[in-house]
């Protein structure tokens, strides 16, 4: 164990290496966060709220949601896919550790540096220039730490299935963008799934996406109350087991026709 | 004797695809393409002993790194038995890692963007090697590969030289009993392969560490190794002492005349007359090559006639090199020695 979690600050120093990075991201997620404030007051105009959630409560979801993001976001399928096509891979199977849970650890040890030194600090600047509301209810708040770990865990899982996939496809770059747009639609980063059509909706109970961030956001706007939190946390921790099966299966047929690149 | 490596008829083939050519062949490509067969290993049998040094070499494509992916555990072979430090290295992967080192000359292992030694403290916890242990131990090898000025800076500023003597080094913390060096000196200077070479022999000498030694430079195989074992094609075309492909292959001496005045082949030779020996010419003015085979009234015969005919300025003897006669075998394809 502990050199996995010694692998999460190996990540963490890494992240410290490059300042530079850290700083444009702040500014990205503030533009981000800005324009959605703006956008979503133009489409309330007067009305006082639509499909059950405030002008407050939609404000509050947009922030905790590109913040929970900072958190689960990483980019460990393109990092697997470069390991992948200049060979690199040969020095991790030479390792005595799991290479998948290797790169697990350093997702991890990334979100946790911009969790502390990104979200935090962003949402605390946030929540003085917009009007958002914090729950006050305690339970509230372990839910949403549940629910944000459980949202890291699926994501993570998405990225290592679409970063396997490179053993088999070498050059797997647009399906890559592919996944990523894909996880920004339907996870309900740009739009709460409420908001779509019912049967969009309907579909989308049977993806994992909306764990990722659906879930998390509606937890800490209390969008979701009473069982409808049990329900949307058992949702996820479901995905979460399911995903493992595939990720394995295709993790051993990729080990045994594994062809490093270059020599 | 104990056998580290122990194989027995390996094959790894490869599945490839060939291009069809021009538009309308990639067109058809989309669709169904054409498969070839490659085997870049076939059927490979060698044992290495523990405390041997061995040096594996042949010629690019000759199939030396997959068979060393496939020892390692990093490629399953197609075909074939592999038993390295009694276990399966594929099998068994992870307790099997353990228990090698290996450093790959053209692809770094250490971590890119940290310090040294940060890569250091997480490889001694990823290998779960104790304190006291790999203080004592990777102090002396701080020491003897003197990187103690490196350890506080990233990989990515270290010169080519210092960063291959840290991946010795992190190879090595585990203190393994079997280490794969494929092509560790590839671009360092002479000081550094000293360096390394003689580190290399004192860690064989104290651990009796295995050492499989795969390069392009033969004075490194001459410096460390007593056995070869040389791969054409995906196979073994010889495996022995390097003492003994230097007798059987080079025989015969060269020596090489700087002459003080103008000559002609023709002058020259009626001197070599009755005597197994023969011309070229050298590179610079007025040099020329005398190939004589390794005798000794031969060899003075040779020197006593073209000095008593000619004005001489210089002599050099040469034996023929290692590099040499390994460049005769690859051009012949196979030993018949």
């Amino acid at each position: 164990m502990g050199k996995y979690l010694e692998m999460i600050r190996v990540r963490f120093l890494m992240m410290l290496a490059y300042r530079t990075n850290y700083y444009s991201g702040i500014l990205i997620y503030s533009i981000n966060i800005g324009a959605y404030y703006f956008l979503w007051n133009a489409i309330y105009g007067g009305k006082g709220e639509i499909e059950g959630l405030s002008v407050i409560q939609m404000t509050t979801y947009v922030a905790v949601a590109w913040m929970a993001r900072a958190f689960y976001f990483n980019n460990i399928d393109r990092e697997i896919a470069q390991e992948i096509k200049e060979g690199k891979v040969a020095v991790e199977f030479i390792r005595p550790y799991h290479y998948l849970l290797m790169k697990t650890m350093q997702g991890l040890g990334e979100g946790i540096f911009r969790l502390s030194f990104f979200s935090i600090p962003g949402m605390v600047i946030v929540s003085l220039v917009f009007p958002i509301e914090f729950s006050a209810a305690f339970s509230t708040w372990v839910f949403f730490m549940i629910a944000i770990i459980l949202s890291f865990i699926v994501n993570t899982q998405i990225n290592l299935l679409t970063g396997v996939m490179t053993f088999f496809f070498f050059n797997n770059d647009g399906l890559i963008r592919a996944k990523r747009v894909v996880i920004d639609l339907f996870s309900g980063l740009l739009l709460p799934i409420s908001f779509y059509p019912g049967w969009a909706q309907n579909v989308m109970d049977f993806l994992p996406f909306q764990a990722i961030s659906y879930i998390p956001s509606m937890i800490f706007t209390e969008g979701f109350t009473g069982s409808a939190v049990w329900e949307a946390i058992l949702f996820q921790l479901v995905w979460a087991v399911i995903l493992i099966l595939p990720i394995q299966a295709l993790w051993v047929i990729a080990k045994k026709r594994l062809i490093v690149q270059g020599g | 004797m104990e056998k580290v490596i122990d194989v027995q008829s390996l094959r790894k083939d490869f599945k490839s695809h060939s291009s069809r050519s021009g538009l309308k062949g990639a067109f058809r490509d989309l669709f169904t393409r054409n498969y070839k067969v490659i085997s870049a290993v076939k059927d490979i049998s060698f044992t290495v002993n523990e405390g041997e040094m061995v040096g594996y070499i042949g010629e690019n494509g000759a199939g030396k790194s997959t068979s060393i992916k496939m020892l390692t555990g990093i490629l399953t072979p197609t075909s074939g038995t592999v038993r390295v430090n009694g276990m399966d290295p594929h099998k068994e992967r992870e307790k099997f890692v353990r228990s090698i080192g290996v450093v790959f000359g053209q692809r770094s292992q250490l971590w890119w963007d940290i310090a040294v030694q940060e890569s250091f403290r997480l490889l001694k916890k990823v290998y779960n090697v104790p304190d006291d242990v790999y203080n004592e131990h990777m102090n002396h090898v701080i020491e003897s590969l003197d990187i103690g000025p490196l350890l506080d800076k990233p990989v990515r500023k270290l010169s080519l030289g210092q960063r291959m003597r840290c991946e010795l080094a992190a190879a090595l913390l585990h203190n393994p009993k079997l280490l794969f060096l494929d092509e560790p000196t590839i671009g360092l200077d002479v000081l550094v392969k000293l360096k390394i070479r003689n580190f290399l022999k004192e860690i064989n000498e104290k651990y009796k560490t295995t050492i499989l030694l795969t390069t392009h430079d033969l004075t490194d195989i001459e410096a460390l190794c007593d056995r070869v074992v040389m791969l054409d094609e995906g196979q073994i075309i010889y495996d022995g002492k390097l003492a003994k492909l230097r007798s059987n292959w080079g025989e015969g001496k060269q020596i090489e005349f700087q002459f003080g005045e103008q000559v002609s082949g023709e002058q020259l030779q009626p001197l070599l007359k009755e005597l197994e020996a023969e011309w070229t010419k050298g590179d610079r003015d007025n040099v020329w090559i005398a190939n004589v085979i390794n005798e000794e009234h031969v060899i003075s015969e040779v020197i006593g006639r073209v000095v008593a005919a000619n004005r001489i300025t210089d002599i050099k003897i040469h034996e023929i090199s290692t590099e040499e006669i390994i460049r005769n075998i690859y051009e012949e394809g196979m030993l018949n020695g």
